[in-house]
């Protein structure tokens, strides 16, 4: 809502200058989102005619006028404006004047000629945005006046950022109201005459869409005259309001709509056939719009229509065959209610948003339409001429909107804000918005005026006292309610304690926006089982992302980029899969590539492996503290890992991730090298945690033998570790792997493992004789399932 | 006796030259050994008379003692010279690097996340959760939002094909906090929100966090210090703050919350920062709370604002483009 501060002004006594009105409707939830001085430094600039006019003898594109500004002599201008002609009125910006983009205006030769001030553009003089030539003013604009005087300047243009609840304030009247309420002044609104009944030409209206469209007023007015000109001051607050000056009909409909909130139609009466209808549209039902479109209806649409043919779609925009052209002179005038749940979404729905509708939707009076529809013809007979027909109204009283009072109990107010608002104070801020109060015993009943749909409830009363009231008087306080402690369960770890580690193995966090590109998803296999968006920004953001690895490679690659050999991300987010509801599942995820290490003096650089992940993966597992519960896998595993170097990660035999290098086939698509490790988690098992359960410190000291054996390649050291521990069951405390080697010295097909048994018993220590019937027992059990071979 | 004076001094001034310890020692064994000429001299005193074997050996214990603490000096003497040699050779320029100290760090928007649940955690608030794709009833219609109304059209909403969207805002974690519970009720929502709008200043995912306060004595006087002890917390200062009307459908009375800010330039802004107001009593209705008996507050803030405003990021974008370059910058 854009307005002209001087008219408001005219509308309600402000005692206050502009800056503290700005404060006040900001803080009164109104808040004003652009303030534009307009005129400022006007002085000196003064209405003129241009008498003469020639070529200017060196520059073509300048002339020599002659100027009366109404001091008995005439003053030579130079001018380069195309518009500059012989009889027309426009601004003079006098020797003296500083204009507001700092133009001081001086008496000049322009190529050789005198120039004695400046013709000015809107622009110029900061009054619009139209630099396109000299502002022209009407031919009755009085010559010699100050511009300022004559425009209403200084003024300013003031815009509004309403929330959807204060339609009330979409019209000045409305918002004089709340301004009033503010300033404990009054609202000026003179109380207007109906216009007199001069034609006797009428039309049936018959209301078909009950409760939507409960009430329609209209009127012919006959013989306007289509060339009238919207006089100046009007023009000036349309413009002034955000907007164009088109045509006398159509201002003045859009004036009304500004003054008062109401939106009005006009249609030529002469392309209208039998009575008007105000009905629901019909299945498939088209319409041509006065923006030329083609609106194609459904039966949720109001329309305006006569006996043959659809007109308008009521509360949106009228039609293009019965719009107001330059050749009408017979006009049909509508001012109807509509029920803003009629109207609510349409216009979005045709992808369309116009002043009538925004109006419509939130809510306008029920009451403004015969209001409306006068002072629409008292100004159009004013401007245009002609003669009105008789009011027509049809309207369902029934269907309307009925006022209803609403409590507000003394003590509810005291308890929501938490404040004691005088009783004189509520009555007053009440009736200053127009309400009716009513005193009982436990506080209030109020009844609002038509215009405000937002009060239904006593909080919505609540709400206006604290708006007047101010916010800001009302005191801060800190919450004393009883306080429910929230446990944090010992046995789950939190998120940021996951983060930290990572970010303490040395990775980064990202965050990726959650949509990715099917065509990405595919390059992964990742395609099936998606959750795609029906409205998608774009087909790189259309499909919510069934796993975080395509998005963390992304910015992997990114990062490769520009320059960053080494990079270490990892995120934390959800991931979608079809479902109904959708499964979401929150997950981690690692991806890494360069030197395993940092690169460092002291130590030889080393490609990072399966096996740096899979540390990564150990060190996340051993915060929760039961590592016995995790296994890792080398089959089953999803086509984007590499067979061989790629494991999948199950709890407790339940698969809840992967890790490894990527496919080559992925990595050679993605156009990346094969130091790529990537490891994905569901999130929730990561944070299981194990409560401690405290066990005597062993008294005695453990025994350490190293055995080395040699078995066959494919034998894993899974299967040797459960070989072993089978074999010495509680003697064994720990076996720690410290070499790998195949090759020389090593039959080929086979592998040398040499590791380390900690055996330890709680009630003794240990003799040699125990440990070496422990290796005995080990090695014998190596021979049996694992065809080791015990090496010297 | 001159012969053993002389003897005397000759092996004192022997060992003071010598530097080795090796050698020292071999001095020691040729002088105190079992061949060694003291212990000669000692096993020669019983060829003496009585007498002389008295005085005489005296003479060679207290020539053996002088021996014995000139060696002992000595030794001290070298041990020294050879621990300073060896630490003089051990000595690192410790300059260098160290082992493996590299370390990541944690996301910007996280780590202000964290920062707010921390200050809302130590004031009772417990953390809550819900879907990322919502209904329209918890997204909407639970939050007092009609079907079709305007307030929805400021919510640019993804929508996915069975009618089912992205949320729009964390809001609907209120609905599910308070849905089969009864108050008190102290809950913060973080999480992550979708809106169909991407520019300079709007990412189509963000991050809000939801605060909501429900028990039998809030006011909005309890809302205002609440955020205004926030707001210190978070920033560490003291701002002006005012809080200004406005309409949310699922709060009334409605506010949102500027800050005034200094901007480096020297001049001063308001800059809006959070939404927030009691909570409406269909919404209470809606999850079967008695609004008579029971009020309630909310606030919803957006992360990434609280996070360009605490660590100075002037772009949006940055936060998700997942440059090591800013990344690391938070470490």
């Amino acid at each position: 809502m854009k307005f002209s501060e001087n008219w408001l002004r005219e509308l309600v006594e402000i005692k206050a200058d502009r800056a503290a009105l700005a404060h006040a409707l900001t803080m009164a939830g109104l808040e004003v989102e652009e303030l534009t001085p307009l005129g400022e430094s006007l002085g000196g600039v003064v209405v003129a005619e241009i008498v003469g006019a020639e070529k200017h003898p060196e520059a073509d594109r300048l002339q020599v006028c002659k100027v009366n500004t109404g001091s008995g002599e005439l003053l030579q201008i130079v001018c380069g404006a195309p518009n500059a002609r012989v009889g027309i009125r426009v601004p003079l910006a006098t020797v003296g004047a500083n204009l507001p983009g700092g133009i001081a205006i001086k008496a000049a030769k322009l190529r050789g000629v005198e120039s004695f001030g400046m013709l000015c553009s809107a622009k110029e003089l900061g009054v619009d945005s139209d630099a396109s030539g000299l502002l022209e003013l009407p031919a009755d604009a009085p010559i010699g006046k100050s511009l300022a005087d004559y425009l209403g300047l200084p003024d300013a243009s003031i815009e509004l950022k309403l929330t959807p609840n204060r339609p009330d304030c979409l019209g000045l009247v409305g918002l004089a109201h709340d301004v009033a309420a503010l300033f404990g002044s009054a609202v000026k609104v003179p109380l207007q005459a109906a216009a007199p009944v001069t034609a006797a030409a009428r039309r049936g209206i018959r209301l078909e869409a009950g409760a939507d469209a409960p009430r329609y007023l209209g009127r012919i007015i006959e013989g306007i005259d289509p060339a009238a000109r919207t006089p100046l001051w009007l023009a000036e607050r349309l413009r002034r309001a955000g907007l164009r000056p088109i045509s006398a009909v159509v201002d003045v409909t859009n004036y009304v709509m500004l003054e008062l909130g109401q939106p009005l139609h006009a249609f030529d009466n002469d392309r209208l056939e039998g009575d008007i209808v105000v009905r629901h549209a019909r299945d498939g039902e088209t319409l041509k719009l006065l923006d030329g479109s083609e609106a194609k209806l459904d039966t949720g649409f109001l329309v305006i229509a006569d006996d043959k043919k659809g007109l308008a779609i009521a509360g949106v925009m009228g039609g293009y065959d019965s719009r107001v052209t330059d050749a009408t002179h017979n006009i049909f005038l509508e001012s109807a209610h509509f029920a803003p749940a009629a109207i609510m979404g349409r216009a979005r729905k045709l992808g369309m948003h116009t002043d009538a509708s925004h109006r419509f939707e939130r809510g306008v009076d029920p009451e403004l339409p015969r209001r409306a529809l006068e002072r629409a013809t008292e100004l159009l007979l004013a401007i245009s001429g002609g003669n009105a027909g008789p009011v027509l109204v049809a309207e369902n009283l029934s269907d309307l909107p009925k006022p209803a009072a609403v409590p507000l109990r003394r003590a509810r107010l005291k308890r929501v804000l938490g404040v004691d608002v005088a009783d004189a104070e509520v009555a007053r801020i009440f009736t200053a918005l127009g309400m009716q109060v009513e005193t009982v015993a436990e506080g209030w009943r109020i009844t609002a005026p038509s215009s405000r749909f937002d009060i239904e409830l006593e909080e919505d009363l609540v709400e206006e006292v604290a708006r007047i009231y101010g916010y800001d008087r009302i005191p801060t306080h800190t919450p004393d309610g009883a306080l429910a402690l929230a446990t944090e369960p010992e046995a789950r770890l939190n998120e940021l304690s996951v983060r930290e580690q990572l970010a303490a193995r040395g990775y980064y966090e990202a965050v990726n926006l959650a949509f990715v590109s099917q065509a990405l998803l595919e390059k992964w296999g990742l395609g099936d089982k998606l959750v795609p968006l029906a409205n998608p920004l774009s087909a790189d953001l259309a499909v919510m992302r069934p796993s975080l690895l395509p998005g963390l490679i992304e910015a992997l690659s990114h990062n490769r980029a520009r320059q960053q050999e080494r990079v270490r991300l990892f995120e934390l987010g959800r991931v979608f899969a079809e479902g109904n509801p959708p499964v979401e599942t929150p997950s981690l995820a690692i991806v890494a590539c360069g030197s395993a290490r940092a690169e460092q003096w002291g130590e030889a650089v080393r490609p990072l492996d399966f096996f740096d992940l899979k540390g990564d993966l150990d060190a996340l597992i051993a915060w929760g503290g039961e590592p016995q519960r995790w296994s890792v896998h080398a089959d089953g595993l999803p086509g984007w890992l590499h067979p061989g170097r790629g494991a999948r990660v199950a709890r407790d035999g339940e698969t809840v991730g992967y890790l490894g290098a990527l496919h080559p086939q992925l990595a050679k698509a993605l156009d990346l090298g094969p130091d790529v490790h990537v490891l994905e988690l569901a999130l929730e098992p990561l944070l299981g945690r194990r409560l401690p359960k405290a066990q005597p410190v062993p008294r005695f000291p453990a025994v350490r033998r190293d055995i080395a054996v040699d078995v066959p390649e494919q034998v894993s050291w899974s299967q040797i570790e459960h070989s072993v521990r089978g074999s010495l069951g509680g003697a064994l405390a720990e076996l720690r792997l410290f070499d790998r080697y195949s090759g020389k010295g090593v039959e080929a097909g086979r592998k040398s493992l040499a590791m380390g048994l900690i055996l330890q018993d709680a009630s003794r220590t240990l003799t040699d004789d125990d440990a070496d019937r422990c290796v005995r027992n080990a090695v014998a059990a190596l021979e049996a399932s694992c065809e080791a071979k015990l090496r010297g | 006796m001159e012969d053993l004076d002389s003897r005397a001094s000759g092996a004192l001034a022997d060992i003071d030259k010598t530097d080795t310890l090796e050698a020292l020692d071999a001095l020691r064994v040729s002088l105190l050994g079992k061949n060694g000429t003291v212990t000669a001299a000692l096993k020669a005193l019983g060829t003496l008379s009585p007498e002389e074997r008295k005085t005489r050996g005296a003479e060679v214990n207290r020539l053996k003692e002088r021996l014995n603490d000139a060696l002992t000096v000595r030794k001290q003497t070298l041990e020294q010279a050879e621990l300073d040699r060896r630490l003089a050779s051990e000595k690192l320029d410790i300059s260098m690097p160290g082992r493996d100290g590299e370390r990541g760090g944690i996301h910007p928007i996280t780590r202000a996340l964290e920062r707010i649940a921390a200050i809302f955690s130590r004031l009772g608030y417990q953390r809550a959760d819900g879907p990322e794709i919502e209904d329209d009833w918890h997204n909407f219609e639970a939050l007092n939002f009609p079907p079709h109304h305007p307030a929805r059209a400021m919510h640019d909403t993804f929508y996915f094909g069975d009618g089912r969207l992205l949320r729009t805002h964390t809001s609907p974690v209120q609905i599910r906090s308070m849905k089969g519970r009864q108050p008190p009720i102290r809950v913060i929502a973080p999480g992550k929100v979708y809106r169909s709008d991407s520019d300079q200043t709007h990412s189509p995912m963000f991050h809000q966090i939801e605060g909501l306060l429900v028990d039998e004595t809030s006011s909005f006087a309890d809302l205002k210090g609440t955020l205004a002890e926030f707001i210190r917390a978070f920033f560490e200062r003291d701002f002006e703050m005012r809080f200004r009307p406005s309409y949310f459908p699922f709060t009334e009375p409605s506010a949102e919350v500027d800050i005034r800010w200094d901007a480096e330039d020297g001049s001063a802004r308001w800059l809006e920062v959070l939404g927030c107001g009691m909570v409406h009593p269909n919404v209470l209705k809606n999850c079967g709370i008695d609004p008579e008996r029971y009020t309630g507050f909310a606030f919803g803030l957006g992360v990434e604002r609280f996070a360009m405003l605490r660590y100075g990021v002037s772009d949006l974008r940055a936060f998700f483009e997942n440059d090591l370059r800013f990344l690391k910058q938070f470490a």
